[in-house]
């Protein structure tokens, strides 16, 4: 394991921030940690790179116990949020700046620089000024810096969420292939679930400073511990006392086994799925079907219809 | 109209505080062309003053630069009890007279009390000398690094000194790599005012130094005593040498003001 959190605790004054949190990150893999606002993120990001102190709890880095150790001395790489580019240095000289502490000969330095500027596509811009440059830019210097001193795993603090969306999408896939390149032991930080998917290989979902599941992307999202954990990872609705995505609701005109009645209440064509929203029994359900499907159930406002969850579907009973 | 009425006042108020007396002084300083105001500046007794004045001004701004960066980070970068009092008395000298800053310098450091008696038998002489006028001066200029650096370290924020840590950076490192540097301006523009204010300080000093012609007279003081003993010229040639370091100082400072140059790129 690359690193393994036990049992940390961390409390700001009297609240608690992280209760009893563990977490094993396997070598070499990519970690998302998801979660909503405020519920201990960054917090547990930083007591991985030591920047913060646990109350009780180890922190293990490629198998040292590190809990005691000073950020300068765990060798992790940390990208802040808001970049912390050192705005007093060029971009060269950024990334060069752990180097330039560990004292390396100067042409080597130079060397492993621009290699490294290079593969974040910024060997152009190495005489600019960090206000020189873009959002986008800015956090793939902040990468390069992080990666310039070989650290043995990277943290990444919401690495895209001062990033307009087009530019968030462009890096991730970037960041997705980046790692496939360079095969650090990477954990980074998100609140877009979407995000987490598509890039991690790995989410831990963590809410109220605790971790409430752990998985690939597929089993989280297929089988989510809980309706929180459910509900933060996609889209869902509540048929029948259970929760279940929309996408896995069976829609029929003729009654069927387990099925109940609806009335169709609102039908939103969104491209190529089309929403449909439904009363079943007093309260509101949607469904989501493809445009094909609606155009041949001929569906419209005020019909009635039959919805189940779709056998072999996910659902999660709710607690009534 | 109440533009034109607001403007006269304007002029006129500045006109009498400002215009004329300064004015007056060059006019009287060099009203006899530029030789005697060299003649009057150069004898022993001024060239003293202005060494005197140098050293204490110099120890005290070096002093406070220290101590003025020391206490800004501990201000802004730590919580300990007792915090806001320290902030509380760093303002202290701007609201305390400087006469009572140095009658309470005499009262600690005097000949005659348990500490400067202590002192004074070691062999260290404090008050009617070097060591008295400094620390008045440093007292009386306490407060203007700190207060220059604060509000530019808190916008800098901790992330950068967090970010160079990670990457391997010592306390001390981080300091003069990334804290430093990014103070560098405002720092600047605070050991200036804090030179400016130094070198024209006059009342505290008046009252350690004893007012010793040719020993412990600084400038302002030579100004002074000139100008009792009706030595006119040599007072107002003195007067416009300060009223010219102000000029440059005030200069330096507009040049360094810190919320044009915050980044210092
Ligand atoms: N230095 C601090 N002092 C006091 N409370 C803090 C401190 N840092 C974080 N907290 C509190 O700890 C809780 C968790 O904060 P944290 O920053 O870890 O959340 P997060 O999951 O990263 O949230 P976000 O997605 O908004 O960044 C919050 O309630 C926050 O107010
Ligand atoms: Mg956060």
């Amino acid at each position: 394991m690359a690193i393994e959190v036990r049992d940390v605790n961390k409390s700001f004054g009297t609240t608690p921030v992280l209760r009893d949190v563990s977490l094993d990150v396997a070598a070499g893999s990519l970690t998302a940690l998801l979660g909503p606002s405020g519920g201990g993120k960054s917090t547990l990001l930083r007591v991985i790179a030591g920047l913060e102190r646990p109350d009780t709890g180890t922190v293990r880095i490629s198998g040292v116990d590190a809990t005691r150790l000073s950020p300068q001395r765990r060798n992790v790489g940390f990208v802040f949020q808001h970049y912390a580019a050192f705005k007093h240095l060029s971009v060269f000289r950024n990334v060069a700046f752990g180097l330039e502490i560990r004292k390396r000969p100067k042409d080597e330095i130079r060397k492993r620089v621009m290699e490294l500027l290079e593969l974040v596509h910024l060997e152009k811009l190495a005489d600019r000024y960090p206000s020189q440059l873009s959002g986008g830019q800015r956090q793939r210097m902040a990468l390069a810096r992080a990666l310039a001193v070989e650290p043995q795993v990277l943290l990444l603090d919401e690495p895209f969420g001062a990033l307009d969306a087009q530019v968030r999408k462009e890096l991730r896939t970037w960041l997705r292939r980046l790692h496939d390149e360079v095969h650090v032991t990477t954990v980074f930080v998100t609140h877009d679930q979407e995000e987490a998917i598509e890039v991690a290989d790995t989410i831990v979902v963590l809410a109220g400073g605790e971790v409430v599941q752990a998985g690939s992307p597929g089993e989280v999202y297929d089988n989510p511990a809980n309706p929180f954990v459910m509900r933060f990872l996609g889209p869902v609705t509540e048929i029948g006392g259970s929760l279940v995505r929309p996408h896995d609701v069976e829609i029929s005109p003729d009654p069927v086994e387990g099925g109940a009645p609806a009335v169709i209440s609102r039908v939103v064509r969104l491209g190529f799925e089309v929403r449909v929203e439904v009363e079943i029994g007093g309260h509101e359900a949607w469904v989501q079907v493809t445009r094909e499907q609606a155009d041949r159930l001929g569906l419209g406002p005020g019909d009635t219809v039959h919805v189940r969850p779709a056998p072999g579907a996910r659902s999660l009973a709710l607690a009534v | 109209m109440a533009k034109h009425v607001l403007r006269v006042v304007a002029v006129v108020y500045v006109l009498f505080l400002l215009v004329l007396p300064v004015g007056l002084i060059i006019w009287r300083t060099f009203g006899d062309g530029l030789g005697p105001f060299t003649e009057a500046l150069t004898s022993p007794s001024a060239l003293h003053a202005f060494k005197v004045t140098l050293t204490v001004a110099g120890w005290a701004v070096l002093a406070n630069t220290v101590f003025g960066v020391g206490a800004a980070l501990l201000l802004v970068r730590h919580e300990f009890p007792g915090k806001r009092l320290l902030g509380a008395f760093i303002d202290l000298p701007m609201a305390v007279s400087p006469v009572v800053v140095g009658l309470a310098l005499i009262l600690v450091y005097g000949r005659f009390s348990p500490f400067g008696g202590l002192l004074e038998s070691w062999g260290i002489q404090v008050i009617f000398s070097t060591p008295g006028m400094v620390l008045a001066t440093v007292f009386v200029s306490l407060p203007l690094v700190v207060r220059a650096v604060v509000p530019v370290l808190e916008e800098l924020g901790d992330e950068q000194e967090q970010a160079a840590h990670t990457l391997g950076a010592s306390r001390l490192q981080t300091f003069v790599r990334i804290t430093l540097p990014g103070i560098r301006w405002a720092l600047g523009y605070g050991v200036v005012l804090c030179l400016a204010r130094s070198l024209g300080e006059y009342g505290a000093v008046a009252v350690v130094s004893g007012r010793l012609v040719d020993q412990t007279q600084t400038l302002t003081l030579f100004v002074e005593e000139r100008f009792q003993n009706f030595d006119q010229p040599a007072a107002f040639a003195a007067a416009t040498a300060l009223a010219l370091i102000a000029v440059v100082t005030l200069l330096l400072t507009k040049l360094l003001r810190p919320k044009d140059r915050i980044d210092g790129n």
